[in-house]
């Protein structure tokens, strides 16, 4: 892999950019691998990087039924934070977002992580408890959040109107380290370092069957053909479903849409990002100067990518009560992405019933800034057999009633 | 926006009239139930890409749970029926039957 | 330079002259013109900077898909960024300043990024920046930051209104021009209910700029009948102004409808937003010229032939004196032939198609006008504006074969349909070959409710690109909407049109169309990004080969005007890269809006005070007029305290607290839940509903109950009273109500729907207010009425009766260890009841207490409120509340969940009372620390605190925590860490700080 830099630009433009190499090879599939990964998203990538770098595994083949990152990772509101109440939550989501910290350095790609800092807003007296109660968990957890007051949320983020009238802005749970990356650059980045250590990405190849021999995985069909493996990945967040439904198990999750918007690009005005739960909406602003913002979840069932309107209003509704200024700026685009939620929210990093075959799902919306952690802990599960930082994750606590719950902080009104 | 009619009142209304509940026709387990049983009863869901009975509440109309049949891939709706019912009535099979020639209940 | 001509203008009324200001320079239009056909009248051609280079960029185009002319508009309160001037309406007094340039858009320091711009390609910053790692944040970030972004941001509170609009409709007829004039016309004919929409302030669409006749009418003339029979019928409603936003699932469509942009001040709302409900949808959305890919084709003064003759036609604007047309295509001769008639001179048209015979040519032949067939355009001369361009082979690699100096360039690449709205719930396109453009697929439409297609396109929407094609579409596409409908249509004929013979088109995706990389690099695709043909190879090249991986890595078509320009040209860019079919490569998601729309009018009317409805007592006012501080809890608000002059919030709860316990208080208790459940079933209902036996409970008396979810958790509590044998009134938390209500629905209409049982959530029928302390029977007494004492009305009875006059229930229970009295009358009453009781209890020492001197007792008590000792994850077991949970009932929902092998773990944190060694108050929602860390490094803990007071009472800090093997570790001490690193220590006590015994609430 030839090294980018800004020396490997000026060589380049020299010759008007035409030396640049394939940023991933397209390889057709071999006839077995050590494992087989289904989903080219962060998630799956990362779990490959992450094998081939932490344990030496490369004989590792990707198999993503559209185009590699096109799922989640190419929708999401891109907020990195890892303000987490539960120890287990707090673990993986801290760890991905140390892993981001220095993921541009160990891809040589710019992933754009900006550690601008994250505030969620307490709008009630009942929030302000939940987000002390998280500083000082997360304080135990080697997570650095603090929680400020009011006049301190005005400092960091200007734009927030902090005595509107229903609901005044009483402080704030405040992560400085955590912030924002360019999503499709994650996978893009990992794609490219997979690809460069003999991982095979292959795109446009959709699994359609899991075949198994006993209790234990054989391989995969699919639309590029059968393709053997002794261990299988499944993480292909929208359709964990179907996959487990391939494999013969049922998992604990649905699948619903999530709504999304950007306005149009403004000159830079909101250094932060900011999470406003009581109103269920948040907010930052990028790079290109959209400002980002994410709403709520469809109630049912939904496969479409494209969600209900009353969502985008709700929010935008919420926001203009505390951001005054965002009333004459427009919605650019509005999107949805299909999210796998869970019996308690929590993802599942598990084994599954039939042997060989793990599965990495159910994140919610919250997937994007778990993708380093997650990758690090899925490679450890599959490669070891098990993972300090899956083990609370397992299958099995649906059974045993250990739920990771985490949204105690916002808990029910006395 | 989806359109629903709840089939207690009648009303054929927005989707905001609406408050949706999740997979129909759970069988409830209760005390002497296995594990594995109440664990499937309360989270192992069908999530299928495509027909799905579901439940939905006439949440801001005349307070009703009724169920639905409803593709989750096209979002078109089959029929609407009484929540009092283990299972969907013939009349909306035969309306799933008559759009998806060859589809089986379970999605198989 | 551009100007304006001396006659002419469709659109124009001269008699009505509005000046303006452009950047602090006041230039003067009329009625009529936007923005952009004023600011070209006036010599602007110039009129922003692209995003990344900071290049000079013009007017490209005369509708929604312009790119480039983005200004701030207005000021203060009324300031907007990123309005497109093109479809801008001028007023008096607007005042615009363009974008993205500093200082001046003349001379922008920005602009050195194009200097450098053979160092900035596609995805550049992917591949640099990298180190050291500090320096993304605090050095690159910035500097991108400000360098991006268009349009300065706001400051003020928007000063203007919006407000929604509900449309219910039969058909919904999207766009203005002769496609959807005709379409609502033949939807109509029938009765059914009609919705005409146009985005613009114009009728008509491009039909009376391109000529034609339609029923042997001059086009115009058509549109002025169709428009009068449409006005005329009772079933149709149109609007102008008001654009299709987004088409969403079962018919649901987004009218976005600027009302006053263009008369600011005067009072109306300034946008709407329709909601409209159709049951089919007809998209008449047109179609939009294609860009052609030359070198400096973005140089002000290149613009669409089709816009260049608009602002001929309809604003009598010249763009120049000397105009080049580049066109791959008949259509563009009409341009050309526009400006001659105009008086202004066409040096040459270059055709890049090897000959041209159709009727235009032939007619720009007759004017006189050169034109060069297998020509093409090498490069545009000019820097800020055009000033000639150099002529090659199309065939070849750019060798100059002339130049020609001008001051315009015309160009047009063909015309792709308007697909989005047919595009945004799911309708598919084809690739026609013959039209070289995306057009709908009629048989992959999308789908409604009842499975059936709703949307149908007309038109040049559909990709019929004549004008007698058009409007036999358009009419079958109503005619077809109609029928779906159950009516009949019409039996009128579609219009008969006439229009010249055009000849085919040839597709011309680079030109010339063997260009070096040195033009490719000169050749924009999306002028607004700056995204070049060379950077849409580069990504092909890298392996970004997917058409969203090509989108997002240049990010072609990713600008405010959504790629409405650059979409397809860019496409086919990428299929030629790839060596690949066009319709193989695909085309991107269209998302809603079609055009970018206003947060306020999404947002509505529903703000300020009016964003969330307040739910108030009826005793609200009085709290208000006596210095409550609210808390809002729920949608309702509850004083937290009442605080007096010189009184601070802590001092006025420990007052509260001290003259309940030791005088009387009163509490506004109305918020809490009150639910009537009945029926013969009722008891064995509440029996499931319930951890506790509900059923055996006598009439007239009360009990506590704990209810939990199916999963075994805590959700709320509350004291159930028996009315009678078929009659229960089930109390819950003031946030509960609804909540547990429909909880019992959902189990009564889904489970055990043969039960017979009733409910009702009479919440709001009744005032409820706690009498509390000592003195409660006193003056309850004195009051007068129904008997009160301690034999008539024991502790966890309730009595019918009248008090004081009023008809009242009066529970005697108590959630503060006092002796309490809860008094509930009907809600109309509360507020004489509440002022009777402040006035007869002065002699008894009466005050009003808030929520937090309710905590504060009830915490001294150890008893538990829901929210604060449970979050959802606790148990009633957490909290030794076994007393309430029956062992001789089978069943009770909640009951299978704790029997599951985590529910059951010894190891579970337990409720316990903690007391700090010095006295403090521990803080709240801090973690006790065990020894040691967990496998992933974090400190290990052993509890929490959940409730923490300072005790007025017992003078010292009390709390509740839930504690691993809490209850059986009675008098040690553990460790509370506060965030800078001390601890507190706290020792574990029972849980009960107050009365034990409880003797103080049993008199």
């Amino acid at each position: 892999m030839r090294r980018y830099s800004a020396f490997a630009i000026a060589r380049e433009a020299a010759r008007h950019h035409q030396g640049w190499e394939r940023a991933w090879r397209s390889p057709e599939p071999k006839k077995k691998y050590d494992i087989i990964i289904v989903g080219a998203g962060g998630h799956g990538l990362a779990t490959a990087y992450y094998l081939g770098k932490n344990h030496g595994l490369t004989n590792i083949a990707v198999l993503e039924k559209g185009w590699l990152g096109g799922g989640n990772t190419g929708r999401n509101t891109t907020i990195i934070r890892s303000n987490y109440l539960q120890d287990p939550s707090a673990a993986i989501y801290e760890k991905a977002r140390s892993l981001y910290e220095t993921l541009s350095q160990d891809l040589n790609y710019n992933i754009m992580f900006s550690p601008r800092g994250v505030m969620m807003l307490a709008q009630t007296q009942h929030e302000i408890r939940g987000y002390q109660r998280t500083a000082y968990a997360n304080a135990l957890q080697g997570v650095a959040t603090e929680f400020i007051g009011p006049q301190r949320v005005k400092e960091l983020c200007p734009i927030i109107e902090i005595g509107g009238p229903r609901y005044p802005v009483l402080g704030a749970l405040w992560q400085p380290r955590g912030g924002t990356a360019r999503h499709d650059a994650v996978a893009w980045g990992y794609a490219r370092a997979c690809s460069d250590m003999g991982i095979d990405i292959i795109q446009q190849c959709e699994v359609t069957a899991i075949r198994s021999q006993g209790d234990k995985v054989q391989g995969v069909t699919t639309t590029k053909g059968s393709i053997d493996c002794d261990k299988l990945g499944i993480v292909v967040a929208g359709n964990s479903g179907v996959l487990a439904d391939m494999a013969g198990f049922r998992l604990p999750l649905e699948s619903v849409a999530r709504q999304a918007l950007v306005s149009e690009p403004i000159k830079p005005c909101m250094d932060v990002v900011v999470m406003a739960n009581t109103v269920h909406g948040y907010m930052s602003q990028s790079d290109k100067g959209e400002m980002v913002i994410g709403g709520g979840t469809d109630g049912h069932n939904n496969y479409t990518q494209r969600g209900s309107f009353h969502h985008i209003e709700e929010t935008v509704r919420a926001l203009i009560e505390t951001f005054p200024m965002i009333s004459r700026l427009k919605m650019l685009r509005q999107w949805g992405g299909i999210v796998d939620v869970t019996g308690d929210r929590s993802p599942i990093l598990s084994k599954t019933p039939l042997e060989g075959c793990f599965i990495n799902g159910g994140w919610g919306t919250g997937g994007f800034k778990a993708i380093p952690g997650s990758g690090w802990a899925m490679a450890e599960l599959m490669a070891k057999g098990a993972s300090p930082l899956a083990a609370a994750f397992g299958l099995e606590r649906f059974r045993e009633g250990r739920f990771i719950d985490e949204s105690v902080a916002a808990g029910v009104a006395h | 926006m989806l359109i629903l009619t709840c089939p207690c009142c009648g009303v054929t209304g927005e989707e905001t009239e609406f408050h949706a509940g999740g997979q129909a026709h759970l069988q409830r387990s209760g005390p002497g139930a296995s594990d594995e049983a109440f664990e499937a009863y309360l989270f192992a869901r069908e999530n299928p890409r495509g027909v799905h009975f579901e439940r939905w509440r006439h949440a801001n109309g005349c307070g009703k749970w009724f169920h639905a049949a409803r593709c989750t891939l096209t979002l078109e709706v089959f029929g609407t029926y009484s929540a009092q019912t283990t299972q969907p009535p013939q009349e909306v099979l035969d309306a799933i039957a008559k759009r998806r020639p060859g589809w089986t209940e379970g999605g198989k | 330079m551009s100007t304006r001509l001396a006659t002419g203008g469709r659109f124009l009324d001269r008699n009505q002259p509005r000046v303006f200001t452009f950047n602090g320079t006041d230039l003067s239009g009329f009625a009529g013109d936007t923005l952009a056909s004023a600011l070209l009248a006036n010599g602007r051609s110039m009129v922003g900077r692209s995003f990344k280079y900071h290049r000079p960029r013009g007017i490209v185009a005369s509708g929604a898909e312009e790119p480039n002319a983005l200004v701030n508009l207005g000021q203060g309160a009324a300031f907007e960024p990123n309005q497109r001037a093109t479809t801008t309406e001028i007023f008096a007094g607007l005042k615009a300043e363009s974008q993205n340039h500093w200082p001046s858009l003349e001379f922008d320091i920005g602009a050195l990024n194009n200097l450098v711009s053979r160092f900035l390609p596609a995805g550049f910053y992917y591949k640099t920046f990298i180190h050291p790692r500090a320096a993304w944040k605090h050095v690159f970030e910035p500097i991108i930051r400000h360098s991006a972004g268009l349009g300065r941001a706001p400051k003020e509170r928007d000063a203007d209104r919006y407000e929604h609009f509900y449309h219910f409709t039969d058909v919904l007829v999207i766009g203005g021009g002769v496609a959807g004039l005709q379409a609502a016309r033949a939807a109509a004919a029938d009765g059914g209910r009609v919705l005409l929409i146009e985005q613009s302030a114009q009728w008509g669409g491009r039909a009376p700029v391109d000529g034609g006749q339609i029923d042997g009418k001059d086009p115009e003339v058509w549109i002025n009948d169709a428009l009068e029979e449409l006005e005329k019928a009772p079933n149709v409603t149109i609007r102008r102004r008001t654009m299709g936003s987004g088409v969403y699932d079962h018919g649901y469509v987004l009218g976005y409808e600027r009302i006053a942009d263009h008369t600011p001040g005067d009072t109306r709302p300034r946008h709407r937003l329709w909601r409209i409900r159709a049951a089919r949808v007809i998209t008449a959305t047109g179609a939009i010229e294609r860009p052609l890919s030359f070198a400096g084709n973005d140089i002000p003064g290149v613009m669409l032939a089709s816009a260049m003759r608009d602002y001929v036609v309809n604003y009598a604007v010249s763009p120049g004196d000397r105009t080049v047309v580049v066109t791959n295509n008949d259509d563009a001769y009409r341009t050309a032939i526009a400006l001659k008639n105009a008086g202004l001179d066409v040096p040459v048209i270059l055709d890049a198609r090897p000959q041209a015979e159709g009727d235009l040519p032939r007619a720009a032949r007759d004017l006189g006008i050169r034109i060069e067939t297998g020509r093409a355009i090498a490069r545009v001369k000019g820097r800020k504006s055009v000033t000639g361009v150099a002529i090659c082979a199309q065939a070849g690699e750019g060798a100059v074969l002339e130049e020609i100096a001008c001051d315009a360039v015309a160009m047009s690449g063909g015309w792709s349909p308007v697909v989005h709205l047919w595009s945004h719930c799911g309708g598919k396109l084809i690739w026609d070959e013959a039209g070289a453009f995306f057009r709908p697929d009629p048989d992959r439409a999308p789908i409604s409710h009842d499975g059936q297609p709703f949307v149908a396109t007309a038109g040049a929407a559909s990709g019929q690109m004549t004008l007698a094609e058009t409007l036999k579409d358009a009419d079958s596409a109503g005619k077809v909407a109609s029928r779906a409908l159950g009516l009949a249509a019409g039996r009128k004929g579609a219009p008969k049109a006439s229009q010249p013979q055009e000849g085919p088109i040839t597709p011309v995706w680079m030109m010339p169309q063997g260009a070096g990389p040195a033009l490719r690099q000169k050749m924009w695709l999306d002028y607004q990004n700056d995204v070049k043909v060379s950077d849409v190879q580069l990504a092909a090249r890298e392996g970004y080969e997917s058409v969203e991986h090509t989108k997002r890595y240049t990010t072609l078509g990713m600008a405010t005007d959504q790629g409405k320009l650059s979409n397809i040209n860019g496409l086919a860019v990428l299929s030629g890269a790839l060596q690949n079919d066009i319709p193989a490569v695909g085309t991107t998601t269209f998302r809603p809006p079609y055009t970018p729309i206003s947060m306020g009018a999404i947002a509505g009317e529903a703000r300020g005070d009016i964003f969330q409805p307040i739910r108030r007592t009826p005793i609200h006012d009085w709290h208000d007029d006596n210095g409550a501080e609210w808390e809002p809890v729920g949608q309702w608000r509850r004083p937290y305290t009442y605080r007096r002059a010189g009184e601070s919030t802590h001092d006025a709860v420990m007052r509260e607290v001290k003259n309940t316990r030791q005088h009387l208080g009163l509490l506004d208790a109305s918020t809490l839940g009150k639910i009537i459940v009945k029926g013969p079933d009722a008891g064995r209902f509440l029996d499931m509903i319930y951890t506790n036996m509900m059923s055996t409970l006598k009439p007239g008396r009360c009990r506590y109950g704990l209810m939990c979810s199916e999963n075994g958790f805590l959700i709320d509590d509350g004291v159930v009273a028996r009315i009678d044998d078929d009659t229960f009134l089930c109390h819950t938390t003031t946030g509960g109500a609804e909540r547990i209500h429909g909880h019992m629905e959902e189990w009564l209409q889904t489970e055990w729907w043969d039960w017979k049982v009733y409910t009702a959530n009479i919440t709001e029928q009744l005032a409820q207010i706690a009498v509390v302390g000592p003195n409660a029977r006193k003056i309850l007494e004195a009051l007068g009425g129904m008997d009160v004492s301690a034999d008539a009305l024991p502790f966890m009875a309730w009595a019918d009766g009248q008090i004081g006059g009023f008809d009242a229930r009066i529970y005697r229970i108590s959630f503060s260890g006092e002796l309490s009295y809860e008094v509930a009358v009907p809600a109309s009453q509360g507020r004489a009841l509440w002022d009777r009781l402040i006035e007869t209890g002065q002699e008894f020492g009466v005050m009003p207490y808030g929520t937090e001197a309710l905590h504060i007792m009830r915490a001294e008590k150890g008893f538990i409120m829901i929210g604060d000792e449970t979050d959802g994850t606790v148990i009633p077991q957490d909290l030794g509340l076994n007393w309430a949970i029956s062992k001789k009932k089978d069943d009770y929902l909640g009951k299978r969940a704790q029997a599951r092998s985590h529910m059951t773990d010894p190891d579970r944190w337990k409720l316990v009372g903690l007391e700090t060694t010095d006295g403090s108050v521990l803080p709240d929602g801090a973690y006790a620390r065990g020894s040691g860390t967990n496998e992933n490094g974090q400190k290990t803990v052993i509890g929490r605190v959940t409730s923490t007071y300072y005790s007025p009472t017992l003078d010292k800090g009390i709390a509740m925590g839930l504690v691993l093997n809490g209850p059986d570790r009675m008098g040690e001490v553990i460790n509370f860490p506060a965030l800078d690193g001390s601890a507190t220590p706290a020792r574990i006590v029972s849980p009960v700080f107050y009365d034990p015994e409880g003797e103080k609430q049993n008199v």
